[in-house]
């Protein structure tokens, strides 16, 4: 596996980090699933090297074990002026942009996991007015005529369990067991709205809404985004469990939509659906 | 002879950033450092909802969004009309989320980030990815305490995570915990949650009393020369932080070389832009008037970071300066943490200006915090309020100054139409990490590599332990080029 960053804030990556079961020494030390091991090959913020001899361990990835490697993206890739804008290490004395190596590490990659909204829509980096032209992983591939397989996993931060989640389908039954929607997202994570799993659901239903933050009650008037947002976050719950971000009195930032977050703000402001269209 | 050496990228840091350096006969005459990811934050904020730079800025960093939760909190409040009125409870719960994070990230720090340059992690677990490829030839813990701490190494990874859970039950979600709010938190401080937070606390607290301390002054003792290496600038700031219903944990002010304290105001922070790659129009401008206006192909500039300075002066920011900060102001509890220390090195406070000193004033910053957040979660009242309702106002103008895991951070907004007019952020990094300024004056970090002996030039571990003992938030490239700037006798030192 090849873990690459770009136009992003590392939070995947600390998220990643907080797995439970497996925890991240069971990622980086032991068989996953028995008999299936990953290899954590380039991770910038957790590797031990430094400088040419990681970069070329890229090079030597994306040449040498064609179809291969996993390539994980976190973070957006910046487009404009050539891509200037991010770069990752230097080649022949010339900065590698970050988009240069996701399109050659992409092409030859076994599949590409979009980890978080940033590689998979664009994220905050691509919002309004997108000063550094950022752009999704897979929208890079369309561009180029990449045909590598991109699966993506929104969110601001992903949650570890749906990065852990989607290995594991692939270690235990293989890439084509990935059950995707319309978004490239897997079905099991992102098949049904949070508004449908919400604790406050009984509270929307009565019509016992929150006025000001901290209050009980359903938060939709508080701006709650839950109502389109597509993932699992109140079965699952974060940090082990301990909490989300409705569960803390917060309205949910449809933080894993492609509209994030542009079409997800004002975020303490109610959007009704006739907003959305 | 003059050499040139390029490091690129130095991981083990958030973030992309790159150092280069000039070297002759093995030490290193000049220093540059880079910033090489830029993605506009403060240009996206334009003509948001104000409240929403609360969630937004947060994104920033993914290893300490807390506190520009904090700071963009306090500068709303401000804004709003609203510092006064911020609940007791609301300052207590906003102080123990970033305490927490405080704790995730000095523990991440040094065992995940930093303690690969010291413990031989391929002595006990081989030669495996992430740990290999690796630069040799300097580990000098061996048998069973090197065994320990790479031991230590994955045990910190299930503290770090608990530090993460603790923050959750008032911050809701890590990264990017959603509990602070303009006007308070979300979350009331219910019994059963404090007594959750305690024990969950006690846990980490042990931790750093028992492993973390002892395991910094472990690496101290077998890296002694180290307390030598990476003096820096030697002039200290810190804005100040943990703003509680009884005062600050963290003193502000500014430390001269000397030990002198200067009180700290804000109007005298400035950012000159000549060596970044922003237009010079907005060059040695405050940040509650600057702008951010990207120009890739200026002439002279190297980084994505502008150059904050204090009057004019270079700054580092982070655990040093306000360990510093707290013991020439006489804070009681800092000044016995950092004198038993020093009383174990038969050291003055001098020694602290340098790798080790960091890491020591990274690790017993990590002890006062956590010890002053079993008191704050006694202070907290159950029943009374955690939020004041607010308005947004047609114009306003707000500032935020709060302490980061890696030094202060400032966030500054104007408002016109109730919507964001302008936002500027400035980063510890920015000081720590900043190019030149105006005057050619280098930035802190690259001072502390300026007159460093690289001893071996295929394993520079020198420049890297300089470099990481200050916890940049982005990744690097350290080049060194001849005395003259030439590229005569270009080698790869990596």
């Amino acid at each position: 596996m090849v873990w690459l960053q770009g136009a992003g804030c590392t939070g995947c990556s600390v998220s990643v980090l907080n797995a439970v079961s497996p925890r991240i020494q069971n990622l980086l030390l032991d068989e996953l699933v028995p008999g299936q091991q990953l290899n954590l090959i380039f991770h910038a913020t957790v590797m031990a090297g430094q400088g040419e001899p990681v970069i070329k361990v890229l090079k030597d990835t994306e040449k040498n074990r064609k179809g291969g490697y996993i390539l994980v993206v976190e973070g957006a890739i910046p487009t404009a002026e050539g891509g200037l804008y991010g770069s990752i290490g230097e080649r022949g004395g010339e900065h590698v942009t970050v988009q240069q190596s996701v399109e050659e590490l992409g092409r030859n990659a076994l599949l590409t996991i979009s980890l978080g909204t940033c590689a998979a829509y664009g994220g905050i980096p691509a919002a309004k007015p997108n000063p550094t032209l950022c752009k999704g992983v897979k929208t890079i591939f369309n561009e180029r005529g990449i045909e590598t397989l991109v699966v993506n996993v929104p969110g601001c931060p992903v949650h570890p369990e749906w990065f852990t989640g989607t290995i594991s389908v692939i270690l235990f039954s293989g890439v084509e067991a990935l059950d995707l929607d319309g978004l490239a997202r897997p079905k099991f994570i992102y098949g049904q709205l949070i508004h449908e799993n919400c604790p406050r659901r009984a509270d929307f239903d009565k019509g016992k809404f929150a006025q000001v933050l901290g209050d009980p009650g359903c938060l939709y008037k508080l701006g709650c985004k839950g109502h389109y947002t597509y993932a699992d976050c109140p079965l699952r719950q974060w940090n082990n469990g301990v909490s989300w971000c409705v569960k803390a009195g917060s309205p949910c930032l449809g933080c894993v939509e492609p509209e994030f977050p542009d079409g997800t703000s004002p975020i303490y402001e109610k959007i009704t659906f006739e907003d959305l269209r | 002879m003059s050499k040139k050496i390029k490091i690129d990228p130095i991981t083990r840091i958030e973030g992309h950033m790159a150092v280069e350096a000039v070297i002759d006969n093995g030490v290193v005459k000049e220093a540059k450092s880079a910033g090489t990811l830029f993605r506009g934050f403060e240009i996206i904020l334009q003509g948001r909802d104000p409240r929403d730079a609360n969630r937004l800025t947060q994104r920033i960093c993914g290893v300490c969004p807390t506190a520009h939760a904090t700071a963009s909190a306090f500068c709303i409040d401000e804004a709003f009309g609203l510092t006064d009125k911020i609940p007791d409870n609301a300052k207590l719960i906003r102080a123990l989320i970033l305490g927490s994070n405080f704790l995730q990230s000095h523990i991440l720090h040094f065992y995940h980030l930093a303690a690969l340059d010291y413990v031989d992690a391929v002595g006990v677990v081989g030669d495996l990815a992430p740990f290999v490829p690796r630069y040799e030839g300097d580990y000098r813990v061996s048998g069973k305490e090197n065994a320990e701490l790479v031991n230590h190494y994955l045990k910190a990874l299930d503290i770090r995570r608990k530090c993460q859970e603790m923050l959750s039950i008032f911050g809701g979600k890590m990264p990017h915990s959603v509990g602070i709010v303009p006007g308070g938190v979300t979350e009331r401080p219910a019994e059963d949650k404090i007594t959750n937070f305690l024990w969950r606390l006690n846990e980490i607290r042990d931790f750093v009393d028992n492993t973390y301390i002892p395991d910094v002054i472990a690496v101290a003792k077998a890296y002694s020369d180290y307390f030598e290496i990476g003096k820096g600038c030697k002039r200290l700031l810190a804005y100040g932080g943990f703003d509680l219903p009884t005062g600050r944990l963290f003193k502000a002010g500014v430390i001269s070389p000397d030990l002198q304290l200067e009180p700290m105001a804000s109007e005298n922070i400035t950012e000159d832009v000549k060596h970044s790659w922003y237009a010079d129009s907005d060059s040695g401008k405050n940040p509650s008037r600057g702008n951010t206006k990207p120009e890739l192909k200026k002439k002279g500039a190297y980084s994505f970071i502008k150059s904050p300075r204090y009057k004019g002066e270079v700054c580092e920011l982070g655990p040093l300066a306000r360990m510093v900060s707290n013991y020439v102001q006489a804070d009681g509890q800092t000044k016995e943490l950092v004198d038993s220390l020093l009383g174990q090195f038969n050291a003055d406070v001098n020694v602290l200006y340098s790798v080790l000193g960091r890491h020591a004033a990274r690790a017993l910053e990590a002890k006062l915090v956590a010890d002053a957040m079993v008191d704050w979660l006694q202070a907290l009242k159950p029943d009374e309020p955690v939020i004041v309702e607010s308005q947004i106002p047609e114009t306003a103008e707000g500032a935020g100054l709060t302490e980061a895991p890696r030094g202060s951070v400032g966030h500054w907004m104007t408002v016109k139409d109730k919507k964001i007019e302008r936002y500027q952020v400035i980063t510890p990094t920015a000081w720590n990490a900043s190019p030149k300024d105006d005057k050619g004056q280098p930035g802190a970090v690259e001072q502390a590599i300026i007159g460093t002996k690289v001893k071996d030039k295929d394993n520079p571990f020198e420049l890297v332990r300089i470099v990481r003992a200050f916890d940049p938030c982005l990744a690097c490239s350290v080049h060194l080029l001849d005395v003259k700037g030439s590229e005569l006798g270009v080698f790869r030192v990596v």
